[in-house]
């Protein structure tokens, strides 16, 4: 229950890309379509049509604005859900044990039945991962499609979460971040995955790759300019060049 | 107490069943699993055995679910009560709107068919659209292409036999460099984002050119914050400085490019045409034996230097004419680079990467092949080199000669059709001589003379009467637009309510939302549409229309002829059309209704053929006057447009076993649908690269029926039908442009590629550049008013660049009022800074009429959203000269859209303004307003 | 964060209603039969229902039972808990004072700790959470706690014991005030951690994921004028604190006590709507947002 589990088996999660996310919000609605259909209550949404329309999502993309101390400002597209901490602030507040991390996946769930609504989770959780849903009353948050990634009755490779499936730039990727063989965490260890809010101290388990630096074309003019030496000053050069090119060929 | 925790179903049922076909979100069309639970569709996702998308899905396809149950959705067919604009309509029946159809149509077609105009937007069945206006008689037919991107699928055709999009792709598994021209989130959209996936996941480079860096830009490695409208001016600076670094790729240009072929130089007619034998074909010096010869000829290793003397005259080849324009100091990067708001050595810098991967990353792949020269090859020499573009270098009026830059850029590199660089998707390569001229004869109860659209080779294709005057009522295919290959549908209700070139008694279109974003100058269009004349008849006599949704387009029409929605419906994505081919193979796909109307709507293809049937159209009616197909689904199956080639390519013959060419198979639909809703035939290898010239290819290319023989070319670095308008205009021939547009034609056809300012008449006063382009999660969606997608963007900021925010002292909600030549909005700002320091943009067809779509009246989308077409005229200013030239490419007719120059100022605080302006009366809603709450579920 | 009224209510009414409990099970004052029936009442009352009005914003009122099996990590449960010990043990204590006319000494002393409990349990609620640094403070159940004193003093008309209540108070109200305004930058969170691109320079806040709002925006993100603030915290202070320190200087009235009574009360209300709409959760940095 709201205790914690001293350790988890696994401790699956996710690695956002945000060299490579554009932005596109396919994870979004994807997760939007299989949890509504899915685990617990509906993802509902109010004045749907209306002047105000709001509804409950487990993963939005923000984007954000970088502006380096040289050059052209950048724009990052980051995605963020639910990031399935170790030491999870959203499990230990709850006063009924709805709120829970699973000892062997290290999954952070929401039991429906248990919920009363209180909000303080999602008070806890410094990421904005949580959403109170205004149809049900209940807590819902990113289940890492735990009814997907054990699911006999889907193909094998389809159990993964639904916004790693339907990740257009492959920006989203899915496993067994305690596994240090893993894919995921190779490729944190090889591109520098990061935290969110490490000082808060709960250990996300979701990782983060950065952007790579962009905007560096013009350092290497020493390494390029060589390529690009004149054949010739004039035209009639020029064909004495082409001359001398085709008879090489 | 220790840890605790429920016990948990992780195996639930998915759902019951999963039918297979294919999205309509956007253009793109993915093939997507639709997961039933108790007949009601439960979720859907990407089908992974899927050529176009591999199983991923967009924000777009994954909302169908909500595109389904939209409350927009009309129910009924309906007349028109109100006047016309009012949104007043009643319900009637099939048979009485099919009948009032006829009614108007018939007449029509026995006296003048050109007075039915018939044009589709989003239409992804024009191989039968056109058919059918084809069969009614009219030249009065295109689909939404000359107001998106003609300027890029007619630069590609005319250049290198295709573009991008659904005419090619980067080779996505071998790139190393990969450089995107312009906003491209706009088509294409699932398979370049897979592409940049897999590119990064290597680590190549990205180089994105756009003054915006959003979207695929902001994953650019580098950014080129360059200004609209000068792309063309910057790759020929890129073309400048590889010339004459003699970073091109010789060999390639010698065999697979028309750099060789010898052009007359003798004054006269034929001055600037190809040299060409007694068989038409263009002459070249062989290298090997110094002789003048035909460019095809076996052995032959054409000479990009030699030239050919004769009568005192001499005959320069191509590559001679690209070397003295492009290596003039005009186009160096210094010349160049505050034009371009790029830095010379950024420029410089670029051009030394494209050199570097090019050449220095050159690869090879163990293929052998045979070219159409008869020569063998024991490799495939990969240039790593990619290259996009889309909607933004088009839409400006100096789009044509942008793209065509681009491909020339492309070509010198030897990128195109080789490995690591851009490859075409089957039915392309396909050379401008296997494309149709454009046809526009009609005669009355006569089908036209032949296919509507197509490419003209000379003046002797326009689409004029024998008068001159246009035969068209979008008058394309004129002197004003020589090569507008793709109709030019913004330009018929201006036309059809002026009158000119002559008056229509009848405007049907399907899905095209010309009362609202798809058109220029909005207000003006709803006013030419609601106009009267003396007798107080409306200018323009009826309108029917079809869609799905209660688009603004609906209050403007007087019949409405109700479509289903994707899931409830047949169609084809047919290879006689726009397919969805990969390099390696050729595919189409169709859809299938997974779910049946719960609305008394009918497919509107099937409509059309209900139409057809009722009037007894040639193409559709038997020898014994009975028709020849029910509905849509009936005509998939069993149309052949030639004997053994249908609409759809796969499970061809009796038996269902052959593909491209075969008999009827009545099951063939089945057979699909098992099949997951497409079919696919590979490309076999060896024949999968160097398409245009590789023996493989052609052959198995004809035996899937692409072609009926082998259709070999070299690329057109230089466009000889472009030569022929200017020798018209010189004075040459019997066809002759008026006097106006003489001067016009000779400066903007050069037959190599050019940039030029575009007309900036009026524009005084005006300094900023204005554009806009849709979000991804909406990009060609015709359902933005989608529950779960308008919560994404229910309104659009103007994005300002951080300069223009500080010194107009505008912050974060505050309101402009952005000023054009034509006219006034007054907008939401919001601040950017990775933006080009003199652009400002917003997201396009956001904004919304009160009214429309089933919204409610205070609708974000209706209230702070806006357009802005309100901005942009279909004319450009008055030049003081008597006559009113379009807002358009001189070339193709291309809608300039991104040719926008704007003045921007402070308008008020947030408090005390409360909507966009200009605003609109509300609509009548045919269809009411939508529920308050949603929480869909249809499982347990 | 969003003031909701309920949990303005709930923490203000119960703090008072415990502070009066406190005094209550210590004997001050010493009352019995009918007296004491009014004072418990009231303490009762405002107890039961600031604990009561907590339970509007639930989305589950009918589950609250299930709020009392995590008292080993979760504050609010102890909180339940302790506010349950707190009215049984009391009410065993009022029963003894105003029906048999009895005072159990050692079940008042354990019923007025239990009361404090509840105070510091209900705090603790707030305090516990480093999401929202300006409640992350030990000032903050230091806060909870001398505000209850003051007004049960207050309430119990221990005039002498209330004045020096009221002034610790005071002094932990600015306090309080002065540390909460840094508390955000001193957290060290900030755009930059919360993205983690901070290293790359300056980071903005660009389009938000929706256009419209949502629960987290709702909940979490209430932006309060400096100004106004400024204006409500003078307000409020001087409600809660000058004006009854003013009155109980005077000579002794009962409608002077009340007016005290009633002033602190308003006051404490105040601060308390400040305490959450001043109060700034982190994930307002992902929107752009304090």
């Amino acid at each position: 229950m709201t205790q914690l589990p001293t350790s988890t088996d696994r401790k699956m999660g996710l690695v956002i890309d945000l060299d490579t996310c554009v932005g596109c919000h396919a994870c979004v609605i994807s997760c939007k379509g299989w949890n509504t259909e899915n685990y617990g209550a509906p993802l509902s949404d109010q004045d749907a049509y209306g002047g105000n329309p709001s509804g409950t999502f487990l993963n939005r993309v923000h984007s954000y604005e970088v502006q380096p101390e040289q050059g052209a400002a950048q724009l990052i597209h980051f995605p963020k859900s639910c990031l399935h901490c170790e030491d999870a602030p959203c499990v230990t507040v709850c006063p009924t044990g709805a709120s829970y991390k699973r000892a062997e996946d290290g999954i952070v769930l929401v039991n429906e039945s248990d919920c009363i609504g209180c909000g303080l989770c999602a008070w806890s959780c410094p990421y904005g991962a949580r959403e109170l849903d205004q149809a049900e009353g209940v807590m819902k948050k990113c289940t890492l499609c735990v009814d997907r990634i054990y699911n006999e009755n889907l193909p094998e490779v389809d159990r993964i979460p639904s916004c790693v499936r339907t990740c257009p730039a492959g920006a989203r990727h899915f496993g067994d971040l305690g596994d240090p063989e893993s894919d995921v965490s190779k490729l944190v260890a090889e591109r520098g995955g990061m935290d969110l809010m490490p000082e808060m101290g709960t250990k996300p388990v979701n990782k983060y790759l950065p952007p790579r630096p962009k905007d560096k074309i013009e350092d290497q003019i020493d390494i390029l300019a060589p390529l690009l030496a004149p054949v010739a000053d004039e035209p009639k050069g020029f064909m004495g060049w082409l001359d001398k090119a085709l008879e090489k060929l | 107490m220790t840890h605790q925790q429920p016990i948990l179903n992780t195996s639930p049922k998915v759902s019951d069943e999963i039918r297979r076909t294919t999205c309509y979100m956007c253009a793109c069309r993915c093939g997507i699993n639709v997961h039933m639970k108790d007949g009601k569709v439960a979720y859907i996702e990407g089908n992974r055995d899927h050529p176009v998308n591999k199983g991923v899905l967009c924000a777009k396809g994954s909302a169908g679910i909500m595109q389904v149950n939209a409350p927009s959705r009309l129910k009924a067919p309906m007349i028109r009560t109100g006047p016309r604009g009012s949104g007043e309509f009643k319900e009637i029946s099939w048979d009485e709107a099919l009948a009032i159809a006829v009614g108007w149509m018939e007449p029509v077609r026995h006296e003048a068919p050109e007075q039915l105009a018939f044009f589709t937007g989003r239409d992804q069945s024009q191989s039968f659209t056109s058919f059918w206006a084809q069969s009614f008689g009219t030249p009065n037919y295109a689909a939404h292409g000359g107001f998106c991107s003609v300027n890029m699928a007619t630069a590609g055709i005319y250049t290198m036999g295709g573009a991008f999009w659904e005419f090619g792709q980067p080779d996505w598994d071998h790139t190393k460099l990969f450089m995107l021209f312009g906003v491209a989130e706009d088509h294409d959209s699932n398979p370049i984002k897979m592409g940049l996936g897999k590119i990064k996941k290597r680590g190549a480079k990205v180089i994105g050119v756009n003054p915006i860096r959003s979207g695929y830009n902001a994953v650019a490695d580098e950014w080129v914050g360059i200004t609209p409208g000068t792309d063309g001016l910057f790759i020929l600076s890129l073309i400048h400085v590889l010339m004459k670094a003699g970073k091109i790729d010789l060999d390639y240009l010698s065999r697979y490019t028309n750099a060789p072929v010898l052009v007359n130089a003798a004054e006269g007619p034929d001055k600037g045409l190809f040299l060409r034998d007694n068989d038409g074909k263009p002459l070249v010096i062989d290298r090997v034996t110094g002789e003048l010869t035909a460019f095809d000829k076996p052995g032959v290793r054409p000479d990009l230097s030699a030239t050919y003397e004769k009568d005192g005259v001499t005959h320069r080849p191509v590559f001679h004419l690209m070397a003295e324009r492009y290596l003039a100091d005009e186009y160096a990067p210094e010349a160049i680079a505050e034009q371009c708001g790029v830095p010379a050595k950024r420029i410089r810098a670029i051009a030394g990467e494209l050199a570097r991967v090019a050449f220095d990353e050159a690869f090879e792949l163990d293929h052998e092949w045979t070219d159409f020269r008869g020569e063998k090859h024991t490799k495939m020499i990969g240039r790593p080199v990619s290259m996009h573009s889309m909607r933004g270098v088009s839409a400006h009026a100096n789009g044509f000669q942008t793209c065509r830059a681009l491909h020339v850029l492309q070509i010198i590199l030897g990128t195109v059709e080789v490995p690591g660089g851009f490859r075409f998707k089957p039915p392309y390569p396909k050379p401008v001589e296997a494309h149709p001229t454009p046809h526009s004869k009609s005669t009355p109860d006569t089908p036209l003379d032949g296919p509507h659209l197509g490419f003209v080779r000379g003046p002797e294709h326009l689409a004029l009467k024998e008068d001159g005057s246009p035969a068209r009522i979008d008058k394309a295919f004129t002197w004003e637009n020589p090569m507008s290959a793709h109709g030019l549908m913004h330009m018929v209700i201006s036309n059809a309510h002026a009158g000119d070139p002559y008056k229509i008694d009848t405007l049907f279109m399907y899905m095209a939302n010309m009362s609202w974003n798809s058109s220029m100058n909005t207000k003006g269009v709803m006013e030419m549409l609601t106009d009267k004349d003396e007798n107080g008849d409306y200018k323009i006599p009826h309108i029917i229309y079809s869609d799905a949704y209660s688009s603004e387009m609906v209050a403007y029409a007087d019949l409405i002829l109700p479509d289903t929605t994707y899931l409830e419906r047949h169609d084809c994505i047919s290879l006689l059309d726009r397919p969805i081919c990969e390099a390696d193979a050729a595919a189409d796909a169709i859809r299938w209704p997974v779910i049946e109307p719960d609305r008394n709507v009918r497919g509107f293809q099937t409509v059309l053929i209900q139409l057809a049937n009722r009037m007894k159209l040639p193409g559709f009616t038997n020898e014994d006057r009975s028709p020849k197909w029910k509905d849509y689904a009936d005509y998939i199956i069993n149309h052949e447009r030639k004997p053994g080639i249908g609409p759809l390519a796969g499970f061809r013959g009796e038996n269902g076993d052959k593909e491209g060419r075969g008999e009827v198979n009545p099951e063939q639909l089945n057979r699909y649908i098992e099949n997951g809703g497409f079919y696919v035939a590979h490309i076999p290898e060896g024949a999968d690269y160097y398409k245009p010239w590789n023996s493989a290819y052609q052959d198995w290319a004809v035996g899937m029926g692409i072609y009926d023989s082998p259709q070999p070319y070299l690329f057109q670095l230089y466009v000889e039908p472009m030569r022929k308008f200017q020798l018209a205009a010189e004075g040459h021939g019997d066809r002759q442009p008026p006097d106006h547009l003489r001067g016009r034609i000779k400066d903007v056809m050069d037959p190599l590629p050019i940039w030029y300012e575009t007309d900036q008449t009026g524009n005084e006063g005006f300094t900023v550049n204005a554009l806009t382009q849709r979000p991804m999660a909406m990009y060609h969606s015709w359902g933005t008013q989608n529950a779960w997608l308008r919560q994404l963007h229910g309104r659009n900021p103007l994005y300002v660049p951080t300069k223009l925010m500080r010194e107009l002292g505008l912050k974060d909600g505050d309101w402009a009022k952005v000023t054009s030549p034509h006219g006034e909005i007054t907008v939401p700002v919001m601040e950017m800074a990775a933006l080009n320091d003199n652009t400002i943009w917003t997201w396009n067809a956001i904004g919304k009429r009160k009214g429309a779509w089933a919204l409610e009246e205070d609708a974000p989308e209706a209230t702070k959203g806006f357009l802005l077409n309100h901005l942009i005229h279909e004319l450009l200013p008055p030049k003081g000269d008597g006559l009113r030239w379009a807002n358009s490419d001189p070339i193709t007719g291309q809608a300039a859209w991104f040719d926008l120059k704007v003045k921007i100022e402070k308008a008020a605080n947030p408090d005390e303004m409360t909507e966009s302006q200009p605003a609109f009366d509300p609509l009548e809603s045919p269809v009411g307003t939508g529920p308050k709450n949603l929480a869909w579920k249809v499982g347990e | 964060m969003h003031p909701a009224p309920s949990v303005i209510i709930f923490t203000t009414l119960s703090g008072l209603g415990f502070g009066l409990l406190f005094f209550l099970g210590l004997g001050l004052p010493a009352v019995s039969g009918t007296v004491a029936f009014i004072f418990f009442a009231i303490a009762f009352g405002l107890a039961v229902a600031g604990l009561l009005a907590s339970t509007f914003h639930l989305g589950h009122p009918e589950r609250a039972w299930k709020a009392f099996t995590q008292w080993k990590t979760s504050w609010l449960s102890r909180e339940g808990w302790c506010a349950v010990i707190a009215l049984v043990v009391m009410g065993l204590y009022a029963i003894s004072v105003i029906f048999l006319d009895q005072r159990w000494g050692v079940l008042g002393v354990i019923g007025s700790l239990a009361s404090l409990a509840t105070v510091f349990t209900t705090s603790m609620i707030y305090t516990q959470l480093k999401t929202i640094p300006r409640w992350n403070m030990k000032l903050t159940p230091a806060m909870f706690l001398s505000f209850s004193l003051a007004g049960g003093a207050l309430l119990a008309g221990q005039m002498r014991l209330a004045l020096p209540f009221l002034l610790i108070a005071a002094l932990v109200q600015i306090l309080y005030w002065r540390q909460g305004d840094k508390a955000l930058a001193a957290s060290g969170t900030d755009l930059g951690t919360a993205t983690g691109l901070g290293s790359r320079g300056t980071v903005r806040a660009f389009e938000p994921p929706h256009t419209g709002t949502n629960y987290l925006l709702r909940e979490f993100v209430h932006v309060v004028g400096r100004k106004h603030a400024e204006k409500l915290r003078v307000i409020a202070f001087a409600l809660a604190f000058v004006l009854p320190v003013i009155l109980l200087v005077l000579p002794f009235s009962h409608f002077f006590a009340l007016l005290a009574i009633l002033s602190h009360l308003a006051g404490v209300a105040t601060s308390r709507w400040l305490f959450f709409a001043q109060a700034e959760h982190v994930v307002g940095l992902y929107y752009g947002k304090r």
